[in-house]
């Protein structure tokens, strides 16, 4: 067999969930979609001594609107994100990346929750996380904290979550009034990680000038990068193409640090950059503009 | 010691009970505890589809999913794909099976269940897909041999199949 073996619990209730995930602190590994976890473990890169499998716990599946913010549980599968009518009307950002994260048959299995934990810098969700200023609950079995997205992703395959804690919820807020938003990366293939990709918001004020921008990127960095200086450099202008051209400059010289791949180079993927940032930014302004 | 789980799982519409390590792929447990080997195994990590199967109707790759966690589900292979209820014909092919047959969708054969097992749900959600959409359908599945023209053929060929015995 090809895993190494481990002890295996199956709880259908968070509540059973964080008590054996503080018996097991240190060794347990929870097991969602298994779309990362098990391929890894197929090859013996990690060998956990007890995986908890969240997949029978019906209470971490679903999206449902509260207030001005969606609320998603950690266990929806990345595939329900992508055909939820309320998400595609009120973040179409997230319905757009969506199609974007592996195949169809990986998102039928994989889960949001899942994806954000795993923290891959080559990710869609951790950039999308960042980009919508999403917050994150995690639980264990003493109590539940929310954490910022910001303040979430820790680096490399890294999180803010302790060895006995659950990500449980996602709580994204909705596009504010006047607010464009576009998704663009290169891959090699359609499914496979990017090489570069970028999200974009761009809202404007009343008199059509940029209110406030966003822009994180994909395989730019050791985790999610988030352009501050360059998102920046848009406010209080009026949006114009020698802008962006301008703001692609900031984003490619000074704020991402690709490391290259076997697909690319680390020059390429600046050079994907620019060109990413000047189309994100172009179209995203021109759905700001038509939403006013 | 080894921890053994009993499994209720329904595999082409039959139902097994069985003993399984928790470490047990289905993929493996598929071909080596029931012998349908119709399901491949290629990569084991996700990348190349030669294991997908139906998950409650829904692909998946078998290699990523543990056989006890199948417990209580309903398993489809490329064995099942002909019974009536895929709208295969008893004792015949899936109008896929056939047009892969027809329009040589295939050479050494080693991806085409995992092919077969993507496009079904795909052909059900698109009955008449463009040829973009249907090369989009196939990027996770990888094939060695045909250069994939000849699938995308079938595939063709197959929905018109499909949407002419549903009139
Ligand atoms: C061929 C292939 C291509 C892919 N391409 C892409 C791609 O292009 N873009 C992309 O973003 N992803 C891609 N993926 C990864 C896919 O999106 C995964 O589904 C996802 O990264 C992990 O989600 P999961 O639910 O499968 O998590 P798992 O694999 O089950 O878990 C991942 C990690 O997170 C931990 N974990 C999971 N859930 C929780 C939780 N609720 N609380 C605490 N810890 C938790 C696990 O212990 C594990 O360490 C690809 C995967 C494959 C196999
Ligand atoms: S063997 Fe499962 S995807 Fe390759
Ligand atoms: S026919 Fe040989 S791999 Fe596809």
């Amino acid at each position: 067999m090809k895993p190494a073996p481990f002890e295996y619990y199956v709880p259908d209730s968070i509540e059973h969930a964080l008590d054996l995930m503080s018996q097991h602190a240190g060794e347990a590994k929870i097991l969602a979609g298994g779309q990362s976890l098990v391929p890894a473990m197929n090859f013996r890169i990690v060998q956990p001594s007890v995986l908890i499998d969240l997949n029978r716990v019906e209470q971490l599946s679903y999206i449902r609107e509260e207030g001005d913010a969606i609320h998603v549980g950690s266990m929806t599968r990345e595939r329900h994100l992508e055909f939820d009518t309320s998400l595609a009307k009120r973040i179409p950002l997230l319905t757009e990346a969506t199609p974007f994260i592996a195949h169809p048959q990986i998102r039928n299995r994989g889960t949001i929750g899942g994806s954000i934990v795993n923290a891959d810098p080559a990710a869609e969700l951790p950039v999308l996380m960042l980009a919508l200023d999403a917050r994150l609950k995690a639980r264990n079995v003493a109590g539940e904290r929310w954490v910022d997205a910001q303040g979430f992703f820790a680096g490399m395959f890294t999180t803010a979550l302790e060895p006995d804690e659950i990500l449980v919820e996602i709580e994204i807020p909705f596009l504010s009034p006047r607010t464009g938003w576009s998704f663009m990366e290169v891959a090699p293939r359609a499914g496979d990680y990017a090489l570069m990709g970028v999200a974009a918001l761009v809202t404007l004020d009343e008199s059509g000038k940029c209110k406030s921008a966003k822009l994180v990127y994909l395989n730019a960095g050791d985790g999610p990068v988030d352009a501050k200086e360059a998102a920046k450099s848009l406010e209080g202008k009026t949006l114009n193409d020698v802008l962006f051209e301008s703001t692609a400059e900031i984003v490619s010289e000074k704020e991402i640090n690709p490391f290259g791949n076997i697909h690319t180079s680390p020059e390429f993927q600046r050079h994907l950059a620019k060109v990413l940032t000047k189309k994100a930014l172009k179209q995203a302004a021109q759905r700001a503009g038509e939403s006013q | 010691m080894t921890q053994s789980i009993t499994i209720n799982v329904t595999v082409n519409e039959k139902e097994y009970k069985c003993e399984v390590e928790p470490r047990l792929l289905l993929s493996d447990f598929l071909r080596h505890e029931l012998g349908l080997t119709g399901t491949h195994v290629g990569c084991e990590h996700g990348v190349c589809g030669a294991c997908t199967i139906l998950f409650n109707g829904e692909s998946m790759r078998s290699c990523l999913i543990f056989a006890v966690q199948a417990d209580g589900h309903n398993i489809t292979t490329v064995e099942g794909l002909s019974s009536p209820h895929f709208g295969g014909i008893e004792g015949g092919l899936h109008p896929l099976q056939q047009s892969f047959w027809e329009a040589h969708g295939l050479q050494c054969g080693y991806c085409t269940p995992g092919i077969l097992m993507t496009l079904v749900p795909f052909l059900k959600e698109n009955p008449n897909p463009t040829e973009d959409e249907i090369r989009h359908a196939l990027s996770g599945n990888l094939c060695r041999c045909t250069g994939y023209q000849h699938i995308v053929d079938a595939v063709k060929l197959a929905s018109e199949k499909i949407r002419e015995l549903e009139k």
